[in-house]
């Protein structure tokens, strides 16, 4: 009796210290979304970035679109260090999933951009939204909102399904 | 004097091999270096509390001074993160240390956007903006970067120098912390360059 009481608390504990953060994944066909997440924003700011994995087994595709109620807009951007500049560019037509590869979009990288998100996401939120493939078609997803941009103190969650 | 010994022509060659090499170390090394540039343009801005600034605030006191903007999701957060940081490690000794964002975007970042984004990160932090031409002149008056890329969807995003400017009280550019440099090696860098 008072053993089962202490395995439920231990249950429960486990579920709300790491429920959030957990990588978690969506499968459609033979693609496989990987622990899409987000940051908390900053107050007053008005976009945010998304990040996620895609592994495909199957033929070759291309993630042309994403649609989130969060959002009037998701981009798909480029982010590249040119030397000490950051430069940013939106991809036109998607982004290409080779067949049998890994895409990762990350910091620093390729990544999604949330525009003109009235409600800012923040800490332990999940975003919904819909990813749209050329082939594979479209799959819905949830982005784990973790800590703000550069926060050390939190970035050990952030490494999630890195 | 004709070549009688050998060696001395080996010689020669190899003294104008190192002298070439150590020519070219130098040449790189400047050109890694900040040029001790001072800051030569004029301009009229505003800060978050929609006060007017211009080149003064340059002069006087050192000021770490970064290049950046509200609508970026990874690069300006964690860059201002490290500010506070450093401000926090450097504690009273950094008491004379003041620290600007300048938004490469004034169009979209008003005073009071700037104002409640900085004081997100530390209270030690000013938000500047302005018009876009004024803004051209701190930009270029650094020899910073910045520029706009418009997206298909009718938005833009902004390409931007991501390094911290480190200019001393006497107006003057003494160092660069680059984009994901080691925390303590930058207060190292503050420390020696601007206290």
């Amino acid at each position: 009796m008072f053993n089962k009481k202490i395995v439920a608390y231990a249950l429960l504990g486990s579920v709300l210290a790491f429920g959030s953060t957990q990588a978690h994944e969506f499968k459609l066909g033979q693609l496989e979304i990987g622990h899409p997440y987000s940051r908390a924003m900053l107050p007053m700011a008005k976009v945010g970035g998304g990040y996620l994995k895609i592994t495909n087994s199957g033929p070759a595709d291309r993630l042309i679109g994403i649609t989130s109620e969060r959002a009037t807009t998701v981009e798909i951007h480029e982010m590249k260090m040119n030397g000490a500049v950051m430069e940013m560019r939106e991809l036109d037509g998607g982004l290409a999933i080779p067949a049998n590869s890994t895409v990762e979009l990350k910091p620093g990288s390729y990544h999604l951009m949330f525009m003109n998100v009235t409600q800012p996401f923040k800490q332990d939120e999940m975003i919904k939204a819909t990813l749209v493939f050329e082939k594979a078609g479209s799959v819905d997803v949830e982005f784990s909102v973790g800590p703000v941009a550069g926060d050390k103190g939190h970035a050990a969650h952030s490494e999630h399904g890195k | 004097m004709t070549t009688k010994n050998p060696f001395m022509l080996i010689a020669t060659a190899l003294c104008t091999i190192f002298f070439c090499v150590l020519v070219g170390i130098l040449f790189f090394t400047f050109k890694d270096e900040p040029r001790n540039s001072r800051f030569n343009a004029a301009f009229s801005l505003v800060n978050d509390q929609g006060e007017k600034v211009d080149e003064t605030i340059f002069k006087g006191n050192p000021s770490l001074v970064y290049f950046g903007y509200t609508h970026c999701p990874e690069v300006c957060p964690t860059t201002l993160f490290e500010v506070a940081g450093y401000l926090k490690a450097l504690g009273e000794d950094g008491a004379s240390i003041k620290s600007y964002l300048f938004t490469v975007d004034p169009e979209r970042d008003t005073p009071e956007i700037m104002k409640s984004y900085v004081t997100a990160f530390s209270d030690r932090i000013t938000g500047v903006t302005g018009t876009a031409e004024e803004m051209r002149r701190v930009v270029y008056g650094w020899k910073a970067f910045a520029e706009k890329v418009p997206n298909k969807s009718g938005g833009y995003s902004m390409s931007h120098t991501m390094d911290l400017f480190l200019i001393g009280a006497d107006g003057r550019l003494k160092g660069l912390i680059p984009y994901g440099a080691d925390p303590d090696e930058a207060v190292r860098k503050i420390r020696s360059t601007l206290l």
